[in-house]
């Protein structure tokens, strides 16, 4: 059987260089698939050897697209390390900023990275307005920016950039292709809410700048607690957080969940969003705390897809291989023992299919060798998803209640079946779902604190790092994008040890020594694309566990100075 | 006179920009923002503020507005090398729905790997498409660090596995202008932070061309605006100082317009997070503040649409305007003249950037900053209640 190859690089509208190789049979179904990160930075061995305090400042460079998660990582691993208990006040006000970072992650990935995998643009010209706009209610009941008028306005718009021939940034891209499934005034309900959430995320981000100082990379946390106490202290300041709040909220209810809900009815028999997930084993981290005790989201892993129990998480039993990373040593090992060591060893000539169809001279991934910079991180050998759809099964699962309400009127009202979450439809829904969990129950976290600050002011928790004395401490969690955990030790006062294992380290890691493929692979295999030189669908299924893949890459410092022996955090790696 | 010499000056050059051809024909920035409800008069207040940005007088306002009108020629291509997408997130962050982020929906952004729909050989054919086209004409804005140490593989883009540097360096070659937007493509960033595993660089240590640093952690919205904004208006190099900045950005310290300052000259200062000074919006030095040392503007700009920025969320300044900052201004949280850690790297920390520097500012200041709030707290003791 012959088979071809086609390479997709760079993989756009992520955070971070991504690089995706497939073989397709002659029936173009793709036979095999293979995930590479093409850029290694090494923040772990920069962290060695600083004051702990600022963990969190260097590790929140990880990523600017998820730009809380490694900073509170950074900051809480140190806390954990020290023995530290920050104040209520500091754990809820982290709290909000947290549910500030995953309502605009989540709008910001729907409609901004992964929209244009289902919404064909150029097709909106042909929407009918009236119709349209009578379409957008049957998602909701107060549908947002979709009176006549708006869409007029944004089909003129469009047309004015299509006439003209000149798309910007829509240009090149797979408009026309056979699987966008949306009618032509679908299309047009999405693109407004497209530019609609343009702004919408910037007040998202106005959220989390009035406790973080600014957005992208908040700087208000602190080891010990937070350091705004003067705006929690400030009534207009807490006043206008609830206004923009329920700015976002309403949004993501009458917007973006009702786009999902249409997305459901258009996309349910389309191949490339439908196919089970590859790897049926999930794990998730509790996250979230709405009052003093409670949590949103649960802790547990799923294996092959059985809701009928959840297993707990043994920290212990997570280890990373290198066998086809570009690193030395490819045993697997616990990330407190790991190894990093470079080992670039370049890329294959071959004939892959080119942007006409045709075969061309490309620079290929060896996939029998080495071929990505991200380690494959295994539970007791074993490949993992993690991310929402993970987050929300692990919780539907066990029976919480506020999850399971979300879940349950979302398979109601689209009358999928609870098998349609096992799928790319189901992660892309899994990230809604998530928000529309946290914006039914936020407004408890920020009740707790209204509350508690009436009694109680103390925002930071004093301490004092002994340079005598050795510390060992982590975080985990789950971020918008997954279960992340950050481990570190102190000794002499400085940072020895530091690792970080990520979502996307989880999610696109390669192949692992006994053959087991990553998720991002084992989900492409069996894909049929229609065209192979316009892989769509591969985009498609790769945006649905939203990427970022600086996040995944991690390097760790293992003798100091040496700079030819690295220690790379496979598990315990970085955040989104 | 020579007021009225660069007046003269600026009005030539638009009038010989507004000759180009647009971009798209169909648009205008006036009719763009007709359609999005704002009036001449709000836009006229945009370019009143802006034009106190650029510190001009205020009698070129009409010329920022027209340099902002005639936006549409220009063509842009955003390069992504070692970095974490901050910078790009920052300008999504951009005044909206207003009119930094109208200028930036109306230029044309021929290539951003973030936001682009195309994908693989098809943005490939974009970016070259763009560089053949618009050659010579187009500006360039590269984000984060260029890996160039033994081995530039550290970072390869497209099927034909290009390494970043050589992706940077061919468009730099045909570019009109460049920008490094953010301390990564700047001065390395954090990848080149001590031990720097990757060999990162500065995008102008790998070009000929003459490179704008437009730095910060990431730079504000209103900083890449308003130097695409002074672009357009001279088409020459702005005032720049020792490290490439423009000088309009990053002329003054975050300590000269602190809103905190009035605390720090009365002695009133935050021993710990959490006390009582910080309830008060005391002054942050003693927590490690290094807004004397950090040339930039977000004392006056503030981040998101004015909602804050990190002194006034209590947090001191990490002076991420500033070459290798990881390395010279850490620990972020111990005032420069007093710290605990300051020979981790063999050295290597501010003090000893203090004394390398000796001939500027931050030496002097250092000494002068730590003096004055060792008196300041001797002459005030309601700080020792």
């Amino acid at each position: 059987m012959s088979t071809k190859r086609v390479i997709v690089d760079p993989i756009t509208r992520i955070e971070g260089h991504l690089r995706i190789e497939v073989e397709v049979d002659e029936n173009n179904v793709i036979q095999d698939a293979f995930s590479s990160a093409t850029l290694w930075r090494g923040l772990e061995t920069i962290v060695k050897n600083r004051d702990p305090r600022d963990a969190g400042f260097l590790m929140q460079r990880i990523c600017g697209v998820c730009t809380f998660s490694h900073y509170r990582a950074g900051i809480e691993a140190v806390e954990d390390a020290l023995g530290i208990v920050p104040p209520l006040n500091a754990k809820l006000t982290r709290s909000l900023m947290n549910q500030a970072l995953f309502m605009h992650d989540h709008v910001v990935h729907f409609y901004h990275l992964h929209g244009l995998d289902w919404v064909d643009v150029v097709s909106a010209l042909d929407a009918d307005v009236a119709k349209a706009s009578k379409e957008a209610f049957k998602y909701t009941k107060y549908p947002i920016a979709t009176g006549e008028n708006d869409l007029l306005k944004v089909k003129d718009r469009v047309k004015a950039f299509v006439d003209k021939g000149e798309l910007g940034p829509f240009a090149n891209a797979y408009w026309g292709h056979g699987t966008f499934k949306f009618t032509p005034e679908q299309n047009l309900i999405a693109l407004s809410h497209y530019l609609k959430a343009l702004e919408v995320q910037r007040t998202a981000a106005q959220l989390m700048a009035m406790f973080g100082g600014k957005q992208p990379h908040p700087q208000s946390l602190t080891v010990g607690g937070v350091t705004c106490v003067m705006d929690l202290l400030d009534p207009s300041r807490m006043g206008e957080y609830l206004t923009k709040y329920k700015e976002v909220a309403n949004f993501i209810e009458h917007a973006y969940y009702a786009d999902i809900k249409m997305a459901g009815g258009a996309y349910f028999k389309e191949g490339s969003v439908t196919a089970q997930a590859g790897t049926m084993n999930f794990m998730s981290h509790q996250m979230m705390e709405l009052n003093r005790s409670e949590y949103l989201f649960d802790t547990g892993i799923i294996l092959n897809g059985d809701l009928s129990k959840v297993y707990p998480i043994n920290e212990d039993l997570i280890t990373e291989e290198a066998t086809h990373s570009w690193y030395a040593d490819n045993e697997p090992l616990h990330p407190y023992n790991g190894k990093t060591n470079p080992n670039y060893t370049g890329l294959k000539d071959k004939m892959t299919i080119g942007p006409d169809g045709k075969e061309i001279p490309s620079k290929s991934l060896d996939d029998q060798g080495k071929y990505s910079w991200i380690k494959s991180p295994r539970y007791d050998g074993q490949v993992m998803e993690v991310g929402p759809l993970s987050c929300l099964l692990v919780s539907y699962a066990k029976g919480n209640t506020k999850v399971k309400a979300v879940v349950d009127e979302f398979l109601q009202e689209t009358g999928l079946p609870t098998e349609a979450l096992f799928t790319a439809l189901g992660r892309t829904a899994a990230r809604c779902l998530q928000a529309m969990a946290i914006i039914r129950n936020g407004m408890e976290t920020f009740n707790t604190l209204i509350e508690n600050l009436k009694v109680d002011q103390e925002t930071c928790a004093s301490y004092h790092i002994d340079k005598d004395k050795e510390y060992k401490g982590r975080f985990i969690g789950d971020v918008p994008r997954g279960m992340l955990s950050h481990w570190v030790r102190i000794k002499n006062g400085v940072i020895e040890n530091y690792q970080a294992v990520v979502p996307s380290t989880w999610n696109a890691g390669p192949t692992d020594s006994k053959g087991q493929k990553g998720p991002y692979e084992s989900n492409l295999i069996g894909l049929k694309v229609e065209d192979i030189s316009k892989p769509l669908e591969i985009i498609r299924i790769i945006h649905s566990f939203d990427p970022c893949i600086a996040c995944a890459v991690h390097v760790m410092d293992k003798k100091g100075n040496n700079l030819g022996v690295y220690k790379v955090d496979p598990i315990y790696g970085c955040s989104c | 006179m020579k007021e009225n010499s660069l007046f003269n000056r600026l009005s030539k050059r638009l009038e010989s920009l507004e000759k180009l051809p647009k971009i798209d024909e169909t648009k205008s920035i006036p009719k763009v923002l007709e359609e999005k409800g704002f009036s001449r008069r709000d836009f006229m207040k945009w370019a009143t503020a802006v034009t106190a940005m650029l510190a001009l007088p205020a009698n070129f306002t009409p010329l920022v507005a027209k340099a902002a009108e005639i936006s549409d020629r220009l063509p842009i291509i955003w390069l992504h090398m070692a970095e974490c997408t901050g910078c790009s997130e920052s300008l999504l962050r951009t005044d909206a729905p207003t009119i930094d982020s109208l200028i930036f929906d109306y230029i044309s952004l021929e290539y951003h790997e973030t936001l682009m729909a195309s994908a693989g050989w098809q943005a490939e054919e974009n970016l070259e498409h763009a560089i053949e086209k618009h050659k010579g004409n187009y500006i360039l804005m590269v984000e984060g660090g260029i890996p160039s140490g033994d081995t530039d593989f550290y970072l390869t883009i497209g099927g034909h596995g290009k390494t970043g540097e050589q992706n940077a360096k061919d468009a730099c070659e045909s570019a009109k202008a460049i920008f490094a937007i953010g301390t990564c493509s700047s001065f390395g960033g954090v990848q080149a932070a001590n031990p720097n595993p990757t060999g990162a660089v500065a995008l102008s240590k790998v070009t000929n061309r003459t490179v704008i640093n437009v730095p910060g952690c990431p730079p504000s919205e209103k900083n890449i605006v308003g130097t695409l904004l002074h672009f357009i208006l001279y088409g020459t190099l702005p005032a720049l100082d020792p490290y490439n900045r423009p000088k309009w950005a990053y002329g003054l310290r975050i300590h000269d317009l602190c809103e905190r300052r009035g605390h720090f000259d009365a002695g009133e200062f935050v021993e710990e997070f959490g006390d009582e000074g910080a309830k008060k919006g005391y002054c942050l030095y003693k927590v490690g503040c290094k807004g004397p040392y950090t040339f930039n503007n977000c004392s006056k700009n503030k981040f998101n649409q004015h909602t804050s920025w990190p002194i006034q969320a209590g947090h001191g300044c990490i002076g991420c305007s500033e070459p290798d900052f990881w390395d010279t201004m850490g620990p972020f949280e111990e005032p420069v003249a007093d710290r605990l850690y300051n020979s981790v790297f063999g050295g290597l920390g501010a003090d000893a950037t203090a004394d390398k520097i000796g001939v500027g500012l931050l030496a002097v200041t250092g000494i002068g900053i730590a003096a004055h709030a060792a008196i300041s707290k001797f002459k005030h003791p309601k700080d020792e209640e």
